[in-house]
């Protein structure tokens, strides 16, 4: 129940964002998801994206760095204490959260949480043990 | 005023003749003490004896540093280890340092040699010498302190850093002669202004300036801020340290070489051929006088050309011209020499880094900055930050640990690093620019 998740190394300077978008673009890929990260002099972009390995394969020909990264898709109402909730069962069940970002679905009435576990196995047994409806990477690039 | 000035302003004629002894018995001395120099010469079927005359030289092997890591550590010594009261080193990676050794006389022959190099500075008994060159394993420190004390001037061995304890024993000590690098003496300007000192305060006159290259234009800009008279002094660790050579306070104009003890030549780098008096080319050395660590025709990669033009002080050794730069890739930073070699060593010996990297050299106010840009590649690369940062952060502190400069690492994409020529464009350096 792991979904891919790809990253991309960006120096931090103008035009290297659009430069991925834009050879996303051209392949008629379709970002699910994104997050950002940075620091003073480099960033690292994560993605969820239609199809993995064509964007895999168009970032590196155009020279970046990519990366892949199993992540865990958690589905929670869109409502206050939502990611609360989950938050706490991990915390319970002692898995670390490296990092996450969410984004809201097109019907408005959940959210997907996208998270990276330090121990992710252990992670999706938890929620899964919590009724937490954790999503494959079909149900997520399709939705 | 002359330190040794039978030595000092000896004929020509008889500066040559004395040349030619020692060379004669210096060439006899390792063929017959040091392995490295038999093999060199049995392989070019060459016998001491054949050594004849000074223009005889150019038969003789180079030596290179290649040779001084290839015997590492005690190799080349053409005397017993016991004999042996002192040895020197440079920064590099493990094993691969350069060392030397020196005899008692040695040390001797370099403290006399230091002597003479001050009083060709103008220096006398009379000076307080603040001397903020690096202590320990590098020739800088001791080489300058043995001379001061040889002099029978006053040295204050406060070796490099805590700048704002230096500027307040200077003014307080009222030292009269400042040793250090060059950028290292625009940054004591700078922190005698910061801490509300005037230079009014200091009773400097003359600073001798050396370990990296510099230019008119820096010495004019040292000159007019300390108001001091600024003068180049030349040296290498391989050859003795500082004290090889010293421009001389009356001219100002190129470096003499104590050619009683050094014989010198110009060479063009790429072919080993010498080449006429006056062009410029690569500097060769030949110690003369050395007990425990003798070379023949050592090549010293820097570029300059000799002067042979009588000087206005009376000294009768030659000069020779500002280094104009290297022949190799050597950097020179904060006077600590770098090789980008040993910076790709230290990345190949960093896990999971791969060694795609380029140097770039600016100036901030008067400090050399060093940032070593490294390619991220797929093996490296996390979607994890802090594993990046630590990366950065084990590089940067290998750097420091094995070559002593800090240095900034900035992780960068692949192939964002210039190539030129097929060949990556590993060093910008934009000192001078």
């Amino acid at each position: 129940m792991k979904v891919e998740q790809i990253s991309v190394f960006l120096e931090n300077r103008a035009g290297r964002l659009a430069e991925v978008t834009k050879t996303l673009a051209e392949n008629q890929i379709n970002i699910r998801a994104l997050s950002l990260a940075d620091t003073s002099d480099f960033g690292i972009l994560r993605l969820i994206v239609t199809d993995n390995e064509k964007a895999k394969e168009a970032l590196k020909a155009k020279g970046f760095t990519v990366g892949r990264t199993n992540v865990v898709a958690a589905e929670v109402g869109d409502k206050p204490g939502g990611l609360h909730a989950i938050l706490e069962m991990l915390n319970a069940g002692g898995v670390n959260v490296e990092y996450m970002y969410a984004f809201v679905t097109q019907s408005g009435r959940n959210a997907i949480l996208i998270f990276r576990f330090d121990r992710t196995d252990q992670a999706i047994e938890v929620l899964q043990k919590n009724n937490v409806r954790v999503l494959s990477g079909e149900e997520l690039y399709s939705l | 005023m002359l330190f040794d000035v039978s030595n000092e302003t000896m004929p020509r004629e008889d500066l040559e003749a004395l040349q030619l002894r020692r060379l004669k018995s210096l060439v006899e001395k390792v063929y017959y003490n040091v392995p490295f120099y038999q093999n060199r010469f049995n392989e070019m079927n060459l016998r001491p004896e054949q050594i004849r005359s000074l223009s005889d030289l150019k038969y003789l092997p180079f030596t290179e540093k290649q040779d001084l890591r290839n015997n590492y550590p005690f190799g080349l010594f053409a005397v017993p280890r016991d004999n042996v009261v002192r040895v020197h080193a440079s920064s590099g990676t493990t094993g691969k340092a350069t060392v030397v050794g020196y005899t008692q006389r040695d040390v001797n022959t370099w403290a006399e040699l230091m002597a003479r190099s001050l009083m060709c500075a103008g220096a006398s008994r009379r000076d307080i010498v603040h001397n903020a060159y690096g202590y320990g394993l590098f020739t800088g420190g001791l080489g300058m302190h043995y001379g001061v004390e040889r002099l029978g001037a006053t040295i204050l061995p406060i070796s490099g850093g805590g700048t704002r304890r230096q500027v307040m024993l200077m003014r307080d000590f009222g030292s009269t002669i400042l040793c250090s690098t060059p950028s290292y003496a625009l940054f004591l300007y700078e922190s005698i202004i910061a801490a509300g000192m005037s230079i009014d305060d200091l009773k400097l006159h003359t600073g001798i300036f050396g370990a990296e290259p510099w230019s008119e234009k820096m010495r004019s800009e040292i000159e007019s801020k300390l108001r001091i008279k600024a003068l180049d002094i030349y040296g290498l660790s391989e050859i003795m340290g500082p004290g090889v050579g010293m421009e001389c306070c009356d001219a100002q104009d190129g470096l003499h070489i104590w050619e009683d003890h050094f014989l010198i030549e110009i060479i063009d780098p790429e072919t080993g051929e010498q080449l006429p008096l006056g062009e410029t080319g690569e500097l060769v050395i030949t110690t003369l006088t050395k007990e425990a660590q003798p070379l023949i025709r050592y090549r010293t990669r820097d570029i300059t050309r000799i002067d042979a033009i009588p000087c206005r002080c009376g000294r009768t050794h030659r000069r020779i011209t500002r280094i104009q730069g290297r022949s190799d890739d050597m950097l020179i930073i904060r006077g600590v020499n770098v090789f980008p070699q040993q910076i790709e060593t230290i990345l190949l010996e960093t896990q999971g880094v791969a060694p795609h990297y380029q140097l770039i050299l600016t100036r901030e106010g008067s400090l050399d900055m060093l940032e070593v840009k490294v390619e991220v590649d797929e093996k490296m690369f996390s979607d994890e930050i802090k594993h990046l940062q630590r990366i950065e952060a084990k590089i940067q502190k290998n750097i420091k640990e094995f070559l002593g400069v800090t240095a900034k690492v900035t992780l960068s994409e692949p192939r964002s690093i210039e190539r030129s020529e097929g060949k990556a464009k590993r060093i910008i350096d934009l000192r001078n620019a």
